[in-house]
């Protein structure tokens, strides 16, 4: 099962043609995921090679769900070009889009995020600003390294890239059904809300873990969310104790403005409602290791 | 980035915002003269505002009114070199000052909750935002698809419960601010307070402006950066792309991801408890990859920082192999002896994840000076604040 994507999805890359398309193409086919073909108006009816799968370029997203069935698209375009391709991907009703550039302008995914929503929300978006999602054994869809962990059971949702490779790492002999990364960006289209929601229901899952940092109040909405719905095991990490107040730390939304988006209250809400939060990204590891050993 | 009120309101008129006339004054002297300006075209009283960017100033004694221009500069002297809230004043806006008949409160922004955009707009200004009680305040979503048209921006006073003699005012200026927010790529657009003038103007009395940063590459946002404010070595590293934020502590950090370096950050504060109160001397992430010139261009920077006493390198190979990663540290050393600098502090180095193995091999070959290899990131925090403290 795994969540939003599995052995049978069909990936297409926005950008494919670009040097960061290009390269990740090649590592999401090495790691066995189905790479049907890529999108850039500009190179359509050419081909790109990568090690001995030859892909096709198509003009829109339209034309390459035609053509190959594809169901989930990745992309890779500059931010200046970024609210376009993703508009592209909702008006071609793509299930899922997995936005990875960094840097979109915040106005920009606002506009797509809403564009998506009054489209009825045929399209999950994924980011931007993120990893991707990848099911271990399954399938890979964005820049996350499938090859350091193993399939297993546990969920993960994170706004971090290398706290979810390093959870992922620290938990390879465990292994994981699915790994999301949903970005650090102040709007982002999948939250951990929709990841917890996700999770609950795959019955491929047993246990959760949820990584967040400062800025916003998407963990405390989680929280409040997990008291309600999740009956399965969460663990929790939260990065940016010591950030201080008023500067961005990285991530465009990891931002302590005045007293909220602090990380300790984050860690007070999940704890309230059960949720085991680990000091460090390694106590974290201990503690779901803890709770998959007694499952 | 947040501008200055005078920025603010410099842009507020860009956009057709009725704004009061006024000038930024650095010296007392420059504040006298924009004053005796003022008073000679017609203004009863002169304001002197503190330019900081923090809240709090009129309570901070950063606002005061003056009847003449002597008094402005005399103001103006008092006000220059204040600090409000860890900022010091280096300039003063003088303006015009205002026949308040009432004052409102009007804002846009980011609702990440939501993900959208907000409008607040309340009869009751002039104080803070959060002290207005909820139902005399109007949240109204604003639709990044529709935008606000006059008639929109006019419900939205409505719904703030503005005065009809106000409505006409209050409803053409938002309109501009929302064009002010949209084609500024801004992230808060706000006006506390939003004023009634005794004859019946509507007007921005204050103002206050966030830009998005990612928004950089369509804006001309350069313009309105307060150079001289960044900190050296924060300007220095934006002149090298690298993502790098000053703090106070004595651990130079480096690392992949801005999540695993904010986690940094938190671990190395825990493991200094213990070694003196040691914390973190910077924020610096070098993103995916780490090719020798990134790494030396962060040791170069971090190092510069005479806080520094030991640096803690903590990279988790996902995408970049560890063994491109210790190869990068291996070339930053020759790159950084080739510019006539050494690594004179001791490096904790912890490499984890894809080729882990051979990344610690490569600097176990290598013996740089100063390079302590530790396995973990919790250890290797630890050693990193042991050995600031030592070098304390």
């Amino acid at each position: 099962m795994a969540i939003w994507l599995t052995e049978n999805s069909k990936i297409i890359v926005q950008g494919i043609t670009g040097s960061e398309g290009m390269k990740h193409s090649r590592r999401m086919l090495a790691s066995g995921a189905q790479v049907v073909g890529g999108v850039n108006a500009r190179k359509a009816g050419q081909t790109v090679d990568f090690d001995g799968t030859t892909l096709p370029v198509f003009g829109t997203v339209k034309e390459a769900i035609e053509r190959t069935g594809a169901d989930v698209s990745v992309v890779f375009v500059p931010p200046k070009f970024t609210k376009d391709a993703v508009v592209e991907a909702i008006d071609a009703e793509i299930p899922l889009a997995v936005v990875i550039t960094e840097g979109v302008p915040v106005h920009d995914t606002a506009y797509f995020w809403a564009y998506a929503v009054e489209k009825g929300n045929a399209t999950r978006i994924i980011g931007p600003n993120c990893p991707g999602i990848a099911s271990p054994g399954k399938s890979n869809a964005g820049i996350i390294p499938a090859d350091i962990t193993s399939p297993g059971r546990i969920g993960l949702v994170s706004k971090s890239g290398t706290l979810t490779y390093q959870m992922m790492y620290e938990l390879r002999d465990i292994g994981f059904s699915t790994c999301v990364g949903i970005g650090g960006d102040p709007i982002i289209g999948t939250t951990h809300i929709d990841a917890l929601q996700a999770f609950q229901d795959d019955p491929e899952t047993d246990a959760i873990v949820m990584i967040g940092e400062i800025g916003g109040d998407a963990e405390e909405r989680a929280a409040a969310y997990i008291e309600q719905h999740v009956t399965k095991p969460v663990v929790g990490y939260v990065a940016g104790f010591t950030a201080p107040e008023g500067k961005t730390m990285g991530h465009a939304g990891a931002i302590v403005s005045g007293s909220a988006g602090t990380a300790q209250a984050k860690k007070e809400a999940l704890e309230k409602v059960g949720v085991r939060v680990g000091k460090t990204p390694s106590e974290t590891a201990v503690l779901m290791r803890e709770i998959m050993n007694k499952l | 980035m947040d501008l200055f009120e005078h920025q603010a309101k410099e842009l507020f008129a860009e956009y057709g915002v009725p704004v009061p006339t006024g000038k930024v004054a650095h010296t007392p002297q420059e504040a006298r003269a924009i004053a005796a300006e003022l008073f000679a075209a017609g203004s009863s009283k002169v304001v002197v505002k503190a330019q900081v960017k923090t809240g709090g100033r009129g309570k901070a004694g950063g606002v005061k009114l003056a009847d003449d221009a002597d008094e402005a500069e005399a103001l103006a002297g008092q006000i220059l070199g204040m600090d409000i809230k860890g900022h010091t004043v280096h300039k003063v806006l003088i303006e015009e000052g205002s026949a308040i008949a009432q004052e409102y409160y009007f804002s846009f922004l980011l609702d990440r909750a939501n993900r959208t955009f907000l409008s607040i707009c309340s009869v009751e200004g002039g104080v803070e935002i959060e002290e207005v009680p909820h139902d005399r305040l109007a949240l109204v979503p604003v639709s990044p698809l529709h935008g606000v048209d006059r008639a929109t921006a006019r419900s939205i006073a409505e719904q703030g419960r503005l005065p009809e003699e106000a409505l006409d005012g209050a409803a053409a200026l938002i309109e501009r601010l929302w064009a002010v927010f949209t084609d500024e790529d801004a992230t808060l657009v706000e006006v506390n307070p939003l004023i009634l003038t005794a004859d019946g103007e509507v007007k921005a009395l204050d103002g206050k402006v966030s830009l998005d940063d990612n928004a950089a590459f369509r804006q001309e946002h350069d313009r309105l950066e307060d150079k001289a404010a960044a900190d050296p070595l924060e300007a220095r590293a934006k002149e090298k792309d690298l993502n790098y934020v000053k703090l106070d502590g004595s651990v130079g950090i480096i690392g992949n991801g801005a999540g695993l370096v904010m986690s940094t950050l938190d671990v190395v504060s825990y493991a200094g408890e213990d070694h003196g109160g040691q914390k973190p001397a910077n924020f610096l992430d070098i993103g995916g990859g780490a090719s020798a010139e990134v790494m030396a261009d962060s040791l170069e920077i971090v190092l510069s920082d005479p806080d520094v006493k030991s640096v803690f390198v903590n990279v988790f190979g996902g995408i970049t192999a560890c063994d491109a990663v210790a190869n990068g540290i291996v070339s930053a050393y020759k790159l950084l002896a080739e510019r006539g600098e050494t690594v004179d502090r001791p490096l904790a180095v912890r490499l984890d994840g894809n080729n882990a193995e051979l990344g610690r091999q490569i600097l176990t070959d290598a013996a740089l000076p100063g390079v302590e290899q530790v396995d973990t990131m919790d250890d290797a925090a630890e050693r990193a604040a042991e050995l600031a403290a030592a070098g304390a």
